[in-house]
């Protein structure tokens, strides 16, 4: 039972090796699929933004081979969003790996606060067959640190309000994503990683 | 909806968590992952610790204490102190920093929120103000560590902030100088002020002495979270207390 992470050469990366280590789950670090061979599911994290970080895993060959991978995935954050389909982020819309139906848009908190969505928000909405959120319940708390978002669609498992709706856990098939940070979201996080780990699927 | 943060912060200094009053008589209060790890388990929403050496003396190596608080803790923390490049900012944030906050070089040299927002996203760059009245108004103070060190004018608190915003700035943390350490509240008009004039997430610093002021600095001016250091380290306040009480006063918190 060996995860994946891919190196996205982004700044949270650290903290997702960390959180696999205090869960006691065996990792590498794989720069292109090749370094994956040996895992049995991946972890794609990312910060920043989007551009960037599709031009990485296009040079490392990590986005043909993930368009084509049966392993469970799961993206954090940045790496939930470059699931999708095209990012607005930026001016010229970028194209993303395609793996979920959705597009990627500027998150309008309206009167609910700044701009960006920084900070611990209740899960809701949450898909009673998911997964990820065996343990989890309505109304608990994850760390969320991002200005786009997904509105909910057929692929939303679980969703934050936040001024409108963010969608917080994405799924189609082996492929999913948080748009939170569970690596920094203490117990809540530690089990929502820890379910993707030990999932037998 | 999204809750309200409590930062307790840490200032550094030698490897060990200290605590002046008005930034000065630095009393050890503990040591860095140990102070860490209870804070987190106590509820801490997100950690800020302040190398508070490390601006005058002109240091920017990464300190190698970032990494192993970085393992401790599972939530949010912020290493600020003498971070004045795009190298050192990486440093920190590849240990496991989350975010790295800028305050004095910020203050010689703008362009650093630029770039440091270009290279990491705007989500990971703090932007720190300190802030005291200087001949009538609130201006930005800076090289705080040393007095004798100030080399450039005190800038309008507020302009500052707009400014630190607009070139990409993800968060401020204004720090009045004036209430720092005495436990009296927080600067309810200065906070009110900023919070006009901030888009991003705001986070209160300085005066916190009482379970009342978290509310009141919430309450009025909106800010997105309250920092605080001595009512912690010395256990007037306790963070489970707090944020029951601030629930029960109607605040929006992670319990």
């Amino acid at each position: 039972m060996t995860t994946a992470i891919i190196d996205t050469s982004t700044a949270n990366i650290a903290s997702v090796r960390f959180a696999l280590e205090r869960l006691d789950a065996p990792y590498v670090l794989a720069r292109e699929p090749d370094d994956a061979r040996g895992a049995d599911r991946l972890i794609l994290p990312g910060v920043g933004a989007a551009g960037p970080a599709m031009a990485r895993l296009r040079a490392t060959g990590w986005a043909d081979a993930l368009r084509t991978e049966n392993r469970p995935v799961l993206g954090l954050c940045l790496g939930m969003q470059l699931l999708f389909e095209v990012s607005e982020e930026g001016g010229a819309p970028i194209p993303l790996l395609t793996l979920i139906p959705g597009r990627v848009e500027r998150l309008n908190p309206g009167g609910a606060g700044p701009w960006p969505h920084m900070g611990w928000n209740a899960l809701d909405d949450l898909a009673p067959d998911e997964p990820l959120l065996e343990g989890i319940s309505p109304g608990e708390r994850v760390y969320f640190v991002h200005g786009y978002r997904v509105a909910p669609g057929p692929f939303t498992r679980a969703t934050a309000l936040y001024g409108e709706p963010v969608t917080a856990i994405a799924r189609k098939g082996n492929v999913a994503g948080c748009q939170f940070h569970p690596e920094r979201s203490a117990k809540v996080g530690a089990r929502i990683l820890s379910n993707f780990i030990r999932a037998s699927s | 909806m999204l809750a309200k943060r409590i930062i307790p912060c840490l200032d550094v200094k030698d490897g060990r968590v200290v605590k002046g009053v008005r930034f000065a008589d630095h009393v050890d209060v503990g040591g860095i992952e140990d102070l860490a790890r209870r804070y987190a388990e106590e509820g801490a929403d997100e950690l800020v610790f302040y190398d508070i050496a490390a601006s005058p003396e002109g240091r920017e190596v990464e300190p190698e204490w970032v990494g192993r608080v970085a393992r401790a803790i599972d939530i949010p923390f912020c290493v600020a102190g003498g971070i004045r490049s795009v190298d050192a900012a990486r440093a920190r944030l590849f240990a496991g920093a989350d975010k790295i906050s800028v305050n004095t070089p910020a203050l010689k040299n703008p362009d650093l929120i630029d770039a440091l927002a270009k290279e990491f996203g705007s989500q990971c760059v703090v932007v720190g103000v300190d802030s005291r009245v200087i001949e009538g108004e609130w201006r930005t103070h800076q090289n705080t560590g040393d007095p004798g060190r100030t080399e450039i004018g005190h800038r309008r608190t507020l302009d500052w902030i707009a400014e630190a915003t607009g070139r990409g700035a993800g968060e401020i943390v204004l720090n009045c100088m004036d209430q720092d350490g005495v436990r009296e509240g927080y600067d309810i008009d200065q906070l009110a002020a900023a919070r006009a004039v901030c888009p991003v997430p705001l986070i209160a610093s300085g005066g916190a002495g009482a379970m009342e002021h978290f509310a009141d600095v919430f309450g009025r001016a909106e800010v997105d979270g309250a920092l605080a250091a001595s009512v912690f380290h010395r256990a007037v306040i306790a963070i489970p207390d707090l944020k029951r009480w601030l629930a029960d006063q109607g605040v929006e918190v992670r319990l």
